[in-house]
């Protein structure tokens, strides 16, 4: 299972290295919305410090639907899916490296974001060990739920529209938890962060055992 | 190899297969032809377990197919119409992800790739900017690569000039002799029929006629060609 997810995860990754998708559409996607929220909040600098947060996981969760998307709409193209179905891959390691391909990239996004947040809010983080954890487990729930309701979708012809109507109340817990640890971060007090750690965790690994269980009937389905 | 009996398939609600019985020996060439719509691909695409079957029974490669379908398909190759192809990545990449995936080794990848005049130059060229008979040389090359025991083939001979279709007639012929059978569907019905130790013929969803090649006599399904076999 976990040669195959890396046989996967390698395989997405290289074609995202070919395209340069995420890095020519997601990317200045992801940092104009950032200079979007600038611009509307800049009058008053106190709110746009104190929104920071939630506006940078409001900026990965846009731009991890268009990475999921992508995710799933190169297995769409020319009989891929048929071919996947064909291949003897395990479904499960389907998932995984699914996951760990989409997961490289958030993270990637993230701390070129993060960047762009210090420069645009001038923001000053003071615990990174939390901002670090916490971005990790938020980066793995969100590809975790995304890959099993992207493939749930992915047979459908609205699929472009649904999954954000699916995933984003699903991601919602996610937001919050990890809203709450770049607070946490941000104010310099880490232990009020790691509760919230803890409950993305849970989430996390709740919709991996999901994937793991559920993504080859749902590949059957699609 | 192949044993069928009552086999019903539907899309949707519709029976694309609507009883088929049949009975395929292994080491075999096997043409498959009906008019379009007949049912030939959703046969194929059952036999490789992509398709469930709503009624009767399939076994296929000693698979129940009624009870288990993943089991068979990593032991089938299907070329479909479609190619199966990443169009960002390169032919080397395709092919050595499919073999990769089938546990097939770095040799098979070459050997793959050699045998479809795809080693030189074009190995390294992405899929978006080939050909259609490149793809479709690429695309074999994934499936051979693979050594499937059932090679299962849609209208293979489509988009390939005539250098690509010899080489794809003389590939099922070392398939065969090397242990594999091959299904193929095709409107080429000249070249098919040279190559076909039996020939099938689908009509509605049902195999109206069933026999070895000899005898049989080339008659147009949907405008395809027409003539009579020729010596083998």
């Amino acid at each position: 299972m976990l040669q195959d997810a890396l046989l996967i995860a390698g395989k997405d990754l290289r074609l995202e290295l070919r395209s340069r998708v995420a890095l020519n559409q997601v990317l200045p996607f992801a940092l104009l919305v950032l200079v979007l929220f600038a611009f509307a909040l800049d009058p008053d600098r106190g709110v746009l410090a104190q929104a920071t947060p939630g506006l940078y996981w409001i900026a990965v969760l846009f731009s991890a639907l268009l990475a999921l998307q992508r995710s799933f709409a190169i297995e769409a193209a020319d009989g891929n899916r048929d071919a996947l179905r064909l291949s003897g891959l395990d479904p499960a390691g389907i998932f995984l490296g699914k996951v760990l391909a989409v997961s490289v990239q958030l993270i990637v996004l993230e701390v070129l974001l993060g960047i762009g947040v210090a420069v645009l809010y001038t923001t000053h983080i003071e615990g990174w060990g939390l901002l670090v954890v916490s971005s990790v487990i938020a980066t793995a729930s969100i590809a975790a739920a995304g890959t099993l309701f992207g493939v749930l979708a992915a047979g459908l012809r609205v699929r472009e529209t649904l999954l954000p109507l699916l995933l984003l109340p699903v991601l919602a817990p996610v937001l919050i938890g990890s809203t709450r640890a770049f607070e946490a971060a941000l104010a310099g007090s880490p232990s009020e962060g790691w509760p919230w750690v803890g409950l993305m965790s849970i989430f996390a690994s709740l919709y991996v055992v999901a994937g793991v269980l559920g993504f080859g009937p749902l590949l059957e389905e699609s | 190899m192949v044993h069928l009996r009552g086999a019903v398939a539907l899309l949707g609600r519709f029976p694309a297969l609507a009883g088929v019985d049949l009975d395929l020996e292994p080491r075999r060439i096997v043409l498959l032809r009906g008019a379009n719509g007949a049912g030939k691909t959703t046969l194929l695409r059952t036999l490789a377990g992509l398709v469930a079957l709503a009624a009767g029974e399939a076994t296929v490669l000693g698979v129940d197919l009624r009870t288990d379908r993943r089991s068979v398909r990593h032991r089938v190759g299907l070329l479909g119409h479609a190619t199966g192809l990443y169009d960002d990545l390169t032919v080397g990449d395709n092919v050595r992800f499919w073999a990769r995936a089938a546990g097939a080794d770095a040799d098979d990848v070459e050997r793959a790739l050699t045998r479809l005049g795809l080693d030189g130059r074009l190995r390294s060229v992405a899929v978006s900017r080939l050909s259609a008979g490149q793809r479709r040389r690429t695309s074999l090359a994934c499936l051979i690569a693979r050594r499937p025991e059932l090679w299962l083939l849609d209208e293979p001979h489509a988009g390939l000039d005539q250098q690509g279709r010899d080489l794809v007639d003389a590939l099922l012929r070392e398939a065969t002799a090397a242990g594999a059978t091959v299904i193929l569907s095709s409107h080429e019905l000249d070249r098919s029929m040279q190559l076909a130790d039996e020939v099938i013929t689908i009509a509605g969803g049902i195999v109206t006629r069933d026999s070895d090649v000899a005898g049989v006599q080339v008659v147009p399904t949907d405008g395809g060609a027409e003539g009579h076999r020729g010596d083998r």
